[in-house]
């Protein structure tokens, strides 16, 4: 199922290729603790095509490859490669594909890596296109979900911040959609909530979602709250900027009404939406372990698709 | 654009005629202001061109008012129809040879458009020039109109179209 295919959007993906995913993210999982790790990937070579700055995702594939024995190549940012002397995207696909077995590619401009898997004879993996997709964070959210409350459906999720051009929270919740989640509460000021063609394929699927302003008013039901960042830049009006930016906090105060078994995910980096208080506040925070997961995520994906896992 | 003066344009109690072409195209049921759109689709909208009638703001059972271009000696392609049907979804084209209706076609917006639009989304992979990235779309809906870049995601409504359309 999983051998050999590009990864381009959540959307590619069932629910059953999901879960043979996170079961074999599991294994990988128990065999980085258990030191017995098979160099499943020796001799292969992954290129990682990063066009646009990014340490986590990045490293996060390099470490979850090197894991598995394959050795990787690759750049950050477009001044390293011929790009700033004018090379296009094409030609710099084809350029890897040559060189290696595998592409994971980053890039500012939506489609750039569903245009590189049309180039590219091998897989594609998209690490981020523009504000679009960012599949392999939401399935290592979704990883998270799984191992740490036991289940994906039916359970209430929030999804706060900035749902407009977060490709994080946007890839979060299209992967909702592949589940049955009780209910999913988009918590967002008027101007980041979830573009049209999010809502479209949330309607389509009938999924139970409704938009908030605030997050206090419901902080009591969730199951899950997903935070991402809320940017100045993305605000018009400097004084609309500050008057939201309170009101998308989460602090302890806040928590107080939450349930105790609440899991607070952020892609990372956050910068002051989660107080840091929270990171000890009962068992709430979540987002440094779902982080760690990017590992055994990525490694089962790699292998998933080189090799068809097995 | 020339008008075709051999014969007067008699305006009857609902509809205005304009006298039969030999040889040509008539696109009847185009929305109330499109004509020249429509012109400018089909290159017909050049000095020293092909003789061309136009009909604005004809009475219409079906749509109210509608435009309607009588065009001399111009067969349009496919993909010219394809851009006709993206602003004019409900256009009927009759192929006209010798004063007679040889062929009615109805416009009809494909599944899969390729190549006549160019994305909404300026940071769309195929808005950059350097790229060369054909813009593809699908039709997610015909009435009303919305279509969907491949690449990008972005949704594209009728009241965009016209300005999107790749000369």
């Amino acid at each position: 199922m999983w051998h050999g295919r590009d990864v381009i959007s959540i959307l590619d993906f069932d629910k059953s290729e999901l879960e043979e995913l996170f079961d074999h993210a599991d294994y990988m999982l128990k065999a980085l603790s258990s030191g017995r790790l098979r160099r499943s990937l020796e001799g292969r070579i992954v290129s990682l095509a990063f066009f646009e700055p990014s340490t986590r995702t990045r490293m996060s594939f390099e470490s979850a490859a090197k894991r598995l024995g394959a050795d990787t190549i690759g750049f950050t940012g477009e001044e390293a490669i011929s790009v700033a002397k004018g090379e296009n995207l094409g030609d710099t696909v084809r350029m890897l594909d040559a060189y290696s077995d595998l592409i994971v590619i980053r890039h500012r401009f939506e489609g750039a890596a569903l245009y590189a898997a049309q180039v590219a004879e091998n897989p594609v993996i998209n690490g981020g296109d523009g504000r679009q997709h960012h599949p392999t964070q939401a399935m290592l959210d979704l990883f998270t979900v799984r191992r740490l409350l036991g289940e994906i459906d039916g359970l209430t999720y929030g999804v706060l911040g900035d749902l407009r051009y977060g490709r994080a929270a946007s890839s979060f919740i299209l992967a909702l959609t592949r589940y049955k989640p009780k209910r999913v509460y988009l918590i967002a000021p008027r101007p980041l909530r979830i573009r049209d063609e999010v809502r479209l394929i949330l309607d389509d699927k009938s999924m139970p979602y409704t938009e908030e302003e605030s997050l206090e008013d419901v902080i009591g039901e969730l199951d899950v709250l997903y935070v991402t960042r809320i940017q100045k830049e993305r605000f018009p009006d400097p004084e609309e900027y500050e008057r939201v930016r309170g009101s998308y906090k989460v602090t302890p105060e806040v928590l107080k009404n939450a349930r105790r078994h609440l899991k607070i995910l952020h892609p990372l980096p956050r910068v002051d939406e989660i107080d840091p208080r929270v990171d000890f506040y009962r068992e709430n925070a979540a987002y440094f372990t779902q982080a760690r997961y990017g590992i055994p995520l990525r490694m089962a994906l790699l292998d998933l698709i080189l090799r068809g896992g097995d | 654009m020339g008008s075709i003066p051999s014969r007067p344009i008699k305006e009857g109690e609902d509809r205005l005629l304009v006298n039969k072409i030999k040889d040509g195209t008539v696109i009847d049921h185009i929305p109330a202001g499109k004509a020249l759109t429509v012109l400018r689709i089909l290159g017909a909208d050049k000095p020293r061109g092909n003789r061309v009638a136009v009909v604005m703001n004809a009475e219409s059972r079906k749509m109210g008012r509608k435009d309607i271009v009588k065009l001399e000696g111009i067969y349009p392609h496919r993909e010219d129809l394809d851009k006709i049907a993206l602003i004019a979804p409900e256009a009927t084209i009759n192929i006209i040879k010798d004063y007679t209706v040889k062929e009615k076609r109805r416009a009809s917006i494909p599944k899969e458009i390729n190549g006549i639009l160019k994305c909404i989304n300026p940071t769309c992979i195929t808005r950059q020039e350097r790229e060369h990235v054909k813009p593809r779309f699908k039709t997610i809906s015909v009435e009303p109109l919305l279509i969907q870049c491949i690449y990008c995601g972005s949704l594209i409504r009728l009241r965009d179209i016209e300005s999107l359309l790749i000369k």
